[in-house]
């Protein structure tokens, strides 16, 4: 009886092991936040970027479809997203609102008057801390948003051809 | 006066016991935070844009009155349970936590069963 208990626990024990290794190796281990996909975006209080009045949740939930963009103009990928940002422009159904990242000013400007602004709105967050409110930890990154704030799509990185292709299918449905 | 000597000092006493149980260590908690951006750092020991963001976020935070539960709900919201060290227990990690008391039980009880059977013989 001993034996046999004892035999048991040593092959549950095996099993357990070997499905928690089974588990965490199938696993992707590269981390992002797209499980916030789903959430509701809550507490928006973004500063414009000319004069300072605030963007609240009222603001966006006018428009259809709006796209958050986090973007410096010393970030080399904002450089290589920013023509499919003013491509995405021309969607009717989707307005593009840019978030300036711990900038200056005026570098801002002129990375705008230098590759085009795409944005229909544009806000500023000077010491990053409207980003937490949204998982930002990295940019460029940019939130797809519905009417009712809900995240459709979140992309981590620059927007690519394919990100561009899915966006436009989701703002012209 | 003495007798209001003595009802001073209780009352600071109070205040003191007071501070410590109410305050929030932001140290601690920070080091409880992982930095997403570094290699194995946590916020506490990192220099990184995003850790010096989540430290002013933090400082905010315990400012406007929020418990250590209340700061680490509203980060696991935003970037999920990995950006905490110690993730709070639940019904998808209790196997975690409870693994290490199964095992010392289990253990326990099999060398008892095996110590039994030894003296047996």
């Amino acid at each position: 009886m001993q034996k046999k208990i004892i035999k048991s626990s040593i092959i549950l024990f095996l099993i357990f092991i070997i499905g928690v290794f089974f588990v965490g190796l199938n696993k992707n281990s590269i981390y992002d936040t797209k499980n916030l996909v789903g959430q509701k975006i809550t507490k928006i209080q973004l500063e414009r970027f000319n004069d300072k009045r605030i963007i609240t949740e009222d603001d966006l939930k006018k428009n259809n479809f709006t796209l958050i963009n986090f973007w410096a103009s010393w970030c080399a990928p904002c450089r290589d997203e920013h023509p499919i940002l003013i491509k995405l422009n021309d969607e009717k159904n989707l307005k593009l609102l840019g978030v300036n990242f711990k900038d200056k000013k005026s570098n801002a400007l002129e990375f705008l008057k230098d590759l085009g602004d795409p944005y229909d709105d544009l806000a500023r967050d000077e010491l990053g801390k409207q980003s937490i409110n949204f998982g930002i930890y990295g940019i460029p990154e940019s939130i797809l948003i519905n009417k009712n704030l809900v995240i459709i799509k979140k992309f981590i990185g620059p927007i690519s051809k394919n990100d561009y292709d899915d966006i436009k299918n989701i703002v012209r449905q | 006066m003495r007798t209001k000597v003595i009802i001073f000092f209780i009352l600071i006493n109070f205040n003191v016991v007071n501070a410590i149980t109410f305050s929030v260590d932001s140290n601690k908690i920070l080091k409880n935070l992982r930095c997403l951006i570094c290699q194995g750092q946590s916020v506490a020991d990192s220099n990184s844009d995003f850790a010096q963001t989540i430290k002013i976020v933090v400082k905010d935070q315990i400012n406007d009155g929020k418990s250590e539960k209340e700061i680490y709900d509203f980060l696991i919201e935003k970037y999920g349970e990995w950006i905490v060290y110690k993730p709070p227990f639940n019904k998808v990690n209790f196997v975690l936590w409870l693994f290490p008391y199964i095992a010392l039980v289990s253990g326990g009880v099999i060398i008892f069963l095996f110590l039994k059977k030894r003296d047996n013989h």
